[in-house]
């Protein structure tokens, strides 16, 4: 049976969209039937596979000036021609093009849900910034490289456009997207282990299977000036909710946080809350909450007037096995309720 | 010290009114079994069920997997220190029950059980769907604490596997491998040319019902030792652990860790594998430093070239693997690690809690995060309703057809950080 030809709608600028030079920069977003420039070459790459049946173009200018505006509105001339992939680019190192490429990527996936192919250099700022809505095939570093690219870049848009399985950033020639996808290898880890370190003792190239990332490092705040004017919360990964977890927050990979009220509250107790957290031993957490969330002290402190009072919500999330990408949202969800409940500082528990 | 083991391959597993093993057949009486585990008396009931591979079954909350063995030759028994006496083991003859295995299961924590499918694609993520597994449902006398729940069914696994390992005392192995330990000077003589390797092994040890014992020791409680890879094959490291079910390391890892078998079949050809240390991931920052420093000291002391570092965990055993990496690095020595990782359901969070430039050199497991459906099953041995609220399942995780969805990280073995298995991840 002969596979369907593939949709294809090319986003290109004013340059390769052939409307003109840094001087159209700044057209606003126009789309025309078929292939256009380099969707010449990108058609010839296709063959039979796929066509391009429209080309959107929009100069870089008004597309950085004009963001939010642009991206809609380039995403909607795409949508008019139902593609099954779009391609974008390719932008070699040119900044401009490669982040609108990128936000054209972002909006065609976050709202048609259409998978995305572009190309540029690994440095082109498009990359670190969209990176995660598109395939980036990894190009040179100017037009000269236009013909490497489109090869590439054609035969990945239309697996993705048939929804096949798209092979490894090696095979495929894109940039690695940083996500981790699970494979059986032939080995097992043992001997591909020692297999590693014998190549490593001798010198040898080896190739690790989980390059390192480079982690963020927050610097602490200065201290509160006047603690017994200060409101305080509690904050806390260590699982401590209400008892009968409520939220039924996950004992692993929680996929949320709850906000408590503990208004009136001087103690906690196993009657009233209790842990949720599976990757500690829950038996002392379970007999005295305030081991992990102290309330208690927290009150005694406010009785004495060291602290001015204490928040009258806590949040808690289980810390396990949570993914820092949720922590980070469960996080800043937390500080913007926290800064708009005039709390000045937190104190945050963990196991 | 040199260690003979004597593998008996079972091929099938069976009720019967002894307990012998007849034509690579293991015939189990489970009253025998029954009895000898109600010796305890924390123990108020006990059922006895067998699950085979490529059965329509599905074991859960699974708490230990144990390979029955008997020492035929030689001091000590098995499992030293917790069921025979605290001998040292390693040298003589061992005769184990291979593809059979003991498999404890029982609410202790709830959610730091793990899920074993005898078929089906969840198979293919453990281990255990190709042994054939006499599992153990042990519930606890009433009010029972947990700390003493987890002993119960620890000693329960490990004793059941030295009654079913008895069977094999006499029979004639289908095949025997020898092991050699020889004393230091010997062993960096025999070798004078080949890089020395030194395994450094990470036992988890974060606190009550995150254990492992060593001779019967809570490993919490050691400096970092030597320890010979033929103590280990001999049972001389077991675990006690409720934890997430992928990444700890069962009695049955232990004694089949495959780094050292690995290492062993490298040995005197590309390298000369000189020894083990054993090492904990205990919870405070001051038990961490002095473990760390404690076990790049002795790697040195043995005038290792290489090491291979195993973690057992997630999270906070992340920072001890690296803080091994860093500092056993800096002596010049060469690492490589093998984890396993936290990657998020779509695999684009940073996967481990730390991280160093020196570890350069890394071995994954596989993301524990990735979900799964385990479709029904015809069987269910244990308590299915637990799937809810172990680790890596959710609200809704048992669906009401009997399908769970959830994590790869609430199978037993999935993403184990000895590399037992095949699993790995990569960069998309």
């Amino acid at each position: 049976m002969e596979k369907k030809k593939v949709r294809i709608v090319h986003y290109l600028n004013q340059f390769f969209g052939q409307i003109g030079g840094e001087e159209k920069a700044d057209v606003p977003p126009m789309a025309k039937e078929g292939a256009v420039g380099p969707g010449l070459a990108l058609q010839q790459a296709l063959g039979q596979e796929g066509e391009v049946v429209a080309t959107v173009i929009c100069g870089d200018t008004y597309f950085a000036e004009h963001l939010e505006e642009a991206k809609a509105e380039v995403v909607r001339l795409i949508a008019q021609y139902d593609p099954d992939v779009v391609v974008a680019g390719p932008a070699f190192n040119a900044g401009r093009y490669g982040t609108a490429c990128g936000a054209v990527a972002q909006g065609v996936w976050e709202t048609l849900k259409k998978p995305v192919v572009s190309g540029m250099y690994p440095e082109n700022p498009g990359v670190e910034l969209y990176g995660r809505y598109a395939y980036i095939i990894k190009t040179g570093n100017s037009a000269g490289a236009m013909r490497q690219a489109v090869g590439p870049m054609a035969q990945l848009a239309v697996k993705l456009g048939r929804g096949e399985a798209v092979g490894s950033p090696e095979e495929e020639g894109y940039i690695p997207r940083g996500i981790r996808k699970n494979v059986f290898c032939s080995e097992r880890g043992s001997k591909r282990a020692v297999d590693m370190l014998v190549r490593k003792l001798r010198g040898e190239p080896f190739t690790t299977e989980y390059p390192m990332p480079v982690f963020d490092r927050v610097p602490p705040n200065p201290a509160v000036k006047d603690l017994a004017r200060a409101k305080i919360a509690l904050v806390t990964s260590g699982g401590i909710v209400p008892k009968g977890n409520p939220d039924k927050i996950e004992s692993s990979s929680a996929s949320k946080f709850g906000k408590y009220d503990i208004a009136g509250l001087a103690d906690l107790t196993g009657e009233t809350h209790q842990t949720a957290h599976g990757g500690y031993d829950p038996v002392y957490a379970n007999e005295d909450p305030d081991r992990v969330l102290p309330v208690d002290v927290m009150r005694e402190l406010e009785k004495e007037g060291v602290i001015g009072e204490l928040h009258r919500f806590y949040y808690a999330t289980v810390g396990n096995g949570t993914s820092v990408a949720n922590a980070r949202r469960y996080a800043q969800a937390i500080a913007a309720e926290l800064k708009q409940d005039g709390v000045q500082a937190v104190i945050l528990t963990s196991t | 010290m040199k260690l003979t083991l004597g593998y008996i391959h079972i091929r099938d597993v069976q009720f019967g009114p002894a307990t012998e093993i007849k034509g690579g057949v293991l015939y189990v009486n489970a009253q025998e079994l029954i009895e000898k585990i109600k010796e305890d008396e924390r123990i108020a009931g006990v059922k006895v069920e067998l699950a085979r591979p490529g059965e329509r079954v599905r074991i859960l909350p699974v708490k230990d997997v144990i390979e029955p063995r008997v020492k035929v030759e030689g001091p000590g028994g098995v499992f030293p220190g917790m069921v025979a006496k605290v001998e040292t083991v390693g040298s003589g003859r061992t005769h184990v029950l291979k593809r059979a295995a003991v498999v404890t299961c029982g609410k202790i924590v709830g959610f730091q059980e793990g899920i074993i499918d005898m078929s089906g694609p969840g198979a293919e993520y453990t281990p255990f769907s190709q042994t054939y597994n006499v599992v153990l449902v042990i519930d606890p006398v009433k009010g029972l604490p947990q700390h003493e729940h987890e002993a119960a069914v620890r000693m329960a696994g490990l004793k059941a596997a030295a009654f079913l390992g008895e069977a094999g005392r006499e029979v004639e192995p289908d095949e025997v491998k020898e092991y050699e330990c020889p004393p230091l000077p010997q062993a960096l003589a025999r070798y004078p040319d080949l890089p020395k390797v030194v395994y450094v092994y990470m036992l988890q040890s974060q606190g009550l019902l995150h254990d492992t014992w060593v001779y019967g020791v809570d490993a919490k409680k050691i400096l970092p030792t030597l320890i010979s890879p033929t103590e280990v094959m001999d049972g001389a490291i077991v675990s006690g652990n409720c934890v997430s079910a992928c990444d700890k390391n069962t009695t049955y890892h232990h004694q089949n860790n495959p780094v050292i078998e690995d290492l062993y079949e490298r040995h005197g050809k590309d390298l000369n594998f000189i020894g083990v240390v054993i090492t904990n991931e205990n919870v405070t920052l001051v038990d961490k430093e002095r473990s760390s420093n404690y076990t790049a000291r002795l790697v040195e002391f043995l005038g290792a070239d290489g090491a291979i570092i195993t973690e057992e965990g997630f999270g906070n055993p992340d920072t001890d693997l690296i803080m091994n990496c860093v500092k056993i690095s800096r002596k010049g020595i060469k690492t490589v690690l093998i984890t396993d990782e936290y990657a998020g359901r779509d695999g684009a969070s940073q996967s481990l809690a730390d991280a160093a430039p020196e570890a350069d050199a890394v071995v994954t497991a596989g993301n524990a995060n990735e979900t799964i459906t385990l479709p029904p099953m015809e069987k269910v041995i244990g308590y299915p309703e637990t799937a809810d609220v172990m680790a890596g399942g959710f609200a809704g995780s048992l669906q009401a057809d009997g399908s769970i969805t959830v994590e790869i990280q609430a199978i037993t073995g999935s993403t184990n950080e000895l590399g037992f298995s095949r699993l790995s991840a990569r960069q998309y």
